[in-house]
């Protein structure tokens, strides 16, 4: 039953690539890379890696979604006609392509128990990390102790990104409030704004703190918080969400976010081990671990959450500025 | 039949990869070149999460009684891979903001006329 749910999954993936190809119609383009990253979200699930889905469909189909809508707002919806001829990229791709498919053919056979990449490393993951982490989600454990400092890595390339956003773009903020933002004339979208912000609130905290035990994590929640405030921007206007959360707080709380990542590991080297080596933050090993684990999990969620909602008003004051003019 | 099963997943991945791949080269616009990149991307992540599904396994997470579990690593390396993805498009999209505020337009072929201008 799961292989004929991938058969067709997959299929419908490889249909909507292919209509994006051909689209001329941008925002139609960007419509149709959510319901792909939406379906990918799906094939994830199918495929066991709860984890991924979860992080694909708030970041892959969310965030990237709005982002490339902000981008369209300033740029045009529409795409003009192609200068290029299609002839020359079409035979690289195939060519590209069919040295791939015969690569494929060397590939181990899919959903194999033996083959080589379940022989390395992941037969201890899975069998120890439970007694060595205390932990049932395997995913977390790999994320946020096995591989803590890929992870630390990751959240600076985060960071930077938002960065190299603001040195690129930056944040005005409007001067003059009578600027026409958000949707004002509709009560509906106002009421119901209301009711859904606190609630996504709460399930980011939910995601934040039971990522331990389930699927989620600081990356998923930061995302997740992130969508709540923007949500808040689209419905109730630019202005008013600055007055929540100024960009200048939204800075002090990205760096914040990576500064308790590293502090943990500066901690667990005070203690004697090595660095972001949770053992030690506690007499009991697996308590320790316990303490890092969340500790880290809010830096990142932190950040995460601090460096989307800083893009978002990048490209969104961005817009509100080039309707005035 | 079991011989597509077994590689139709990495099939799959390479036509997304070549979808993607084409768009990035053939397109003049360059938000449909972000999203070429973006569908190149996810074909990454698929074949990963396809390489490290074991059959009859379940998702790894603890659960009584099961001993078959998919492969957590390739998860873990993806999951970091998606919001670095996002970091980064949304870095590649603020470029494509400051290339439309000088040149004035984001086609390809028509701002590389213009580079005497700025």
């Amino acid at each position: 039953m799961a292989e004929l749910i991938d058969l067709v999954l997959l299929a419908m993936l490889a249909l909507t690539a292919l209509r994006i190809i051909f689209l001329k119609d941008l925002f139609a383009v960007v419509m149709l890379f959510g319901i792909y990253s939406f379906l990918s979200a799906l094939i994830f699930i199918n495929l066991d890696a709860v984890d991924v889905a979860f992080t694909e469909a708030s970041v892959g189909a969310g965030i990237s979604t709005v982002l490339m809508l902000g981008t369209l707002a300033l740029t045009g919806r529409k795409e003009k006609k192609n200068s290029h001829s299609s002839l020359l990229p079409l035979l690289v791709v195939t060519v590209t392509g069919a040295a791939l498919i015969y690569g494929t053919l060397d590939m181990p056979p899919f959903g194999d128990p033996d083959n080589p990449v379940h022989q390395h490393v992941a037969p201890r993951y899975i069998e120890e990390s439970p007694q060595e982490i205390g932990l049932p989600n395997m995913v977390t454990s790999v994320l946020a102790s096995y591989r803590a400092f890929d992870t630390l890595g990751e959240v600076v390339v985060v960071f930077a990104a938002a960065i190299g956003v603001l040195a690129l773009l930056g944040i005005r903020r409007k001067k003059d409030s009578d600027l026409e933002s958000g949707l004002k004339e509709h009560k509906v979208l106002h009421v119901i704004a209301k009711i859904v912000i606190p609630h996504v609130i709460l399930f980011a905290l939910y995601v934040q703190f039971h990522g331990d035990f389930g699927p989620g994590g600081g990356f998923q929640a930061g995302v997740i918080a992130a969508a709540a405030f923007i949500l808040y921007a689209l419905v109730f206007g630019l202005p008013n969400t600055l007055a929540v959360a100024s960009p200048k707080f939204l800075q002090w709380m990205a760096s914040f976010g990576v500064l308790l990542y590293a502090g943990v590991g500066l901690v667990s080297m005070i203690k004697g081990g090595q660095f972001l080596d949770y053992n030690k933050l506690a007499a009991d090993p697996i308590a320790g671990q316990h303490y890092g684990i969340i500790i880290i999990e809010l830096g990142v969620g932190i950040t995460v959450f601090a460096v989307m909602l800083s893009i978002f008003y990048a490209f969104s004051s961005q817009a509100e500025r080039s309707n005035v003019q | 039949m079991n011989f597509i099963l077994d590689y139709y997943n990495y099939w799959v991945v390479v036509f997304l990869m070549m979808a993607g791949f084409y768009i990035v080269i053939s397109a003049n616009n360059l938000v449909k070149k972000i999203v070429g990149l973006n569908v190149f991307q996810t074909s990454v992540f698929m074949l990963y999460i396809s390489m490290g599904k074991v059959s009859g396994g379940t998702a790894p997470i603890l659960v009584e009684g099961v001993t078959q579990y998919s492969n957590p690593l390739p998860h873990v390396l993806i999951l970091t891979a998606i919001v670095v993805g996002v970091a980064v498009t949304a870095v590649g999209l603020s470029l494509i903001v400051r290339i439309k505020r000088a040149y004035g337009t984001v086609e390809e072929n028509e701002f590389e006329h213009k580079d005497d201008a700025i």
